[in-house]
């Protein structure tokens, strides 16, 4: 069993990259026979494009298009229902709830997450072993949302009054403050959207320090040196030269953190599960899919992801291609 | 520089006592959650259970690798991480020279609406996958694919292809043109030039974006409970943890040790290819 599984993973690596390298020694070897040059040159690049044309067009673009015509249908998609779905997820309280914690992790990670990881890039610009302490803050990318959710479950544990704490927040919070009571961050609901959000912060701020940081290194010298040979202080320093340079690096980091988060589904799935008043759109898109069986709000949950999106990914491509990301 | 007295050296790096109290503390800060795991996986289970990982050090040393050998032999971590691997090596193989071919013909052949067909395919990055998730599931099931490591190389190799096809076609287009005219003077057919030229020369593109993919499949916990979650036998090893979560939700014992051995190798690729892996982790930063 185990053996056959193997044998098929190394067939896919092996076998796979060897059909499309015979498929195009055989589709070049036919062009280059053919006598006709003006339909070879047409049919040439269709060749080429043909194998990423198929799975885009299977996996990527049948599937949306899909996706939007469920989204108008009824839960196990026989019968047409309009707007019945959006309009569910806009009136219900539950639904509510879910377009509120999304808003909050939109505003607050965001916030959080450039604001700091811009503080970082700066700080760390000043001292010799700025890349040992840029790689500690960045080492967060490299595990999944699954492993930081077990990391912070552990972080955030709570044990009652009187026993010792395990969990780390709680024991540093109760030894710094005589008369703290430990919390159950996870589950009181004042609470656990924000211990959530500061998970998501804790992973994404290497990403937005390592691209602020190079923008950072892009702005010339001899500018911050006059300004500090005229008197400015570091502060004015960082307000008017610093930071409106860096204008164009700030949107992009922005925007792609606000994509990003938009789309947040493991941190909540592990550390709450979306329980007590911690769902967000695409944890309640799952279990729409999975829990309720209503395709029909499924699909309408994600066209609203959808949605949502497109216009924050157009003020990002129209930064880039401004060039304000190069840095 | 103009020199300065004793006093006045002293005075400047007192100066910068405090930037360097502040980055030490705030690297500390974002290193501590990861070290309380790594120090609380090789605990006995009734110490990680009553005492905090800070108190590891105290006399008598009790270290152990029982954890480990516990979520290996009882949690199946140790038949996921031949799933995570078995799913991300081909999800990462596969579809490297398939955007290859579409991003050398987007680059060195002419042909109509070549640059609209591009900016579709790179618009198709806005996509979330959740807009793909049920018409899909839906046709896996009939073709008796939910659950197989195939449907699953297939699904990611098509998500990482805007992506890839974008990279790509960046790096080729940029490579020098009589790099090509010469190559074509010569008589080389397209077949030679691009997988003479243009492939070597792509290496560090395709190191990157690799390291992306992987990282992004080995990663990725959706994508897999949607198309695999049923099926515990091809479960990666996100999938395995968090189900032990719910399940086991204060067995610490084995979720800080499941959860530090789906690290090693991403921590690894880390450590060893930092460059390219933060160069793939930026480009990639806004797929699916």
């Amino acid at each position: 069993m185990l053996i056959q599984r193997v044998f098929l993973s190394i067939l896919a690596v092996v076998a796979v990259p060897a059909v499309l390298v015979v498929y195009m020694f055989l589709s070049e070897k036919g062009l280059i026979k053919s006598k006709r040059k003006s339909f070879t040159d047409r049919i040439r690049p269709l060749l080429w494009l043909l194998p990423a044309l198929l799975l885009i067009s299977g996996i990527l673009i049948y599937p949306v298009i899909n996706t939007v015509v469920l989204s108008f249908m009824s839960a196990n998609s026989t019968e047409f229902v309009g707007l019945k779905n959006f309009a569910y997820i806009f009136a219900e309280k539950e639904m509510l709830i879910v377009l509120r914690n999304n808003a909050l992790w939109v505003v607050f990670f965001t916030l959080l997450t450039v604001t700091l990881g811009l503080l970082i890039a700066v700080l760390t610009d000043r001292v010799k072993y700025e890349s040992v302490a840029k790689a500690f803050i960045f080492l967060p990318m490299a595990i999944s949302f699954v492993a930081a959710g077990v990391i912070w479950k552990f972080m955030y544990e709570f044990r009652p009054i009187g026993t010792p704490q395990i969990g780390t927040v709680n024991a540093i919070l109760t030894g710094l403050i005589s008369d703290f009571k430990p919390q159950a961050w996870l589950s009181n609901r004042s609470q656990n959207n924000w211990a959530l959000i500061i998970v998501g912060v804790w992973m994404w701020t290497g990403f937005a320090m390592v691209i602020l940081s190079a923008a950072l290194k892009g702005i010339p010298y001899q500018l911050v040196e006059a300004a500090r040979i005229d008197g400015a202080n570091e502060f004015n320093i960082f307000f008017r030269i610093i930071l409106p340079l860096m204008k164009n690096t700030v949107v992009v980091v922005t925007t792609t953190l606000v994509i990003n988060v938009l789309k947040i589904f493991d941190i909540v799935y592990v550390m709450t599960n979306g329980n007590l008043g911690t769902e967000v759109i695409a944890n309640r898109m799952y279990k729409e899919m999975f829990t309720y069986r209503n395709f029909g709000r499924a699909s309408a949950l994600a066209v609203l992801l959808l949605v949502v999106i497109i216009p924050v990914m157009l003020i990002n491509i129209r930064r880039l291609k401004e060039g304000g990301a190069r840095g | 520089m103009v020199k300065r007295k004793g006093t006045e050296i002293v005075k400047l790096i007192a100066a910068r006592i405090p930037l360097h109290l502040v980055i030490i503390a705030i690297t500390a800060i974002w290193f501590l959650p990861s070290l309380g795991l790594f120090i609380s996986s090789f605990r006995p289970q009734h110490l990680i259970l009553n005492t905090g990982w800070w108190k590891a050090f105290e006399w008598p040393l009790r270290f152990t690798l029982e954890n480990y050998k516990r979520v290996l032999t009882t949690a199946n971590m140790d038949r996921s991480f031949f799933n995570s691997l078995m799913i991300a090596v081909p999800s990462t193989v596969v579809p490297i020279l398939i955007a290859a071919y579409a991003a050398y013909a987007f680059s060195w052949m002419k042909f109509r609406g070549r640059i609209l067909l591009f900016l579709f395919i790179v618009g198709l990055l806005v996509v979330p996958i959740q807009m793909t998730l049920i018409p899909i599931l839906r046709i896996y099931n009939k073709l008796g694919l939910t659950g197989t490591y195939v449907g699953i190389w297939i699904a990611h190799s098509a998500y990482g292809m805007p992506l890839s096809v974008y990279l790509l076609r960046n790096f080729i287009g940029e490579l020098p043109g009589e790099m090509f005219e010469s190559a074509f003077i010569d008589g080389a057919s397209h077949f030679d030039i691009f997988f003479r030229l243009v492939l070597p020369t792509s290496v560090p593109a395709i190191a990157s974006l690799s390291i992306f993919q992987f990282m992004w499949v080995w990663n990725d916990l959706l994508v897999a409970l949607v198309y695999l979650g049923g099926t515990p036998d091809v479960a990666p090893m996100t999938v395995t943890i968090s189900n032990l979560v719910n399940s086991y939700g204060g067995g610490w014992h084995l979720l800080t040790s499941a959860a530090f051995i789906s690290m090693i190798l991403p921590l690894i690729i880390f450590f060893s290819l930092q460059k390219y892996f933060v160069r793939g982790i930026l480009a990639g930063s806004v797929k699916g």
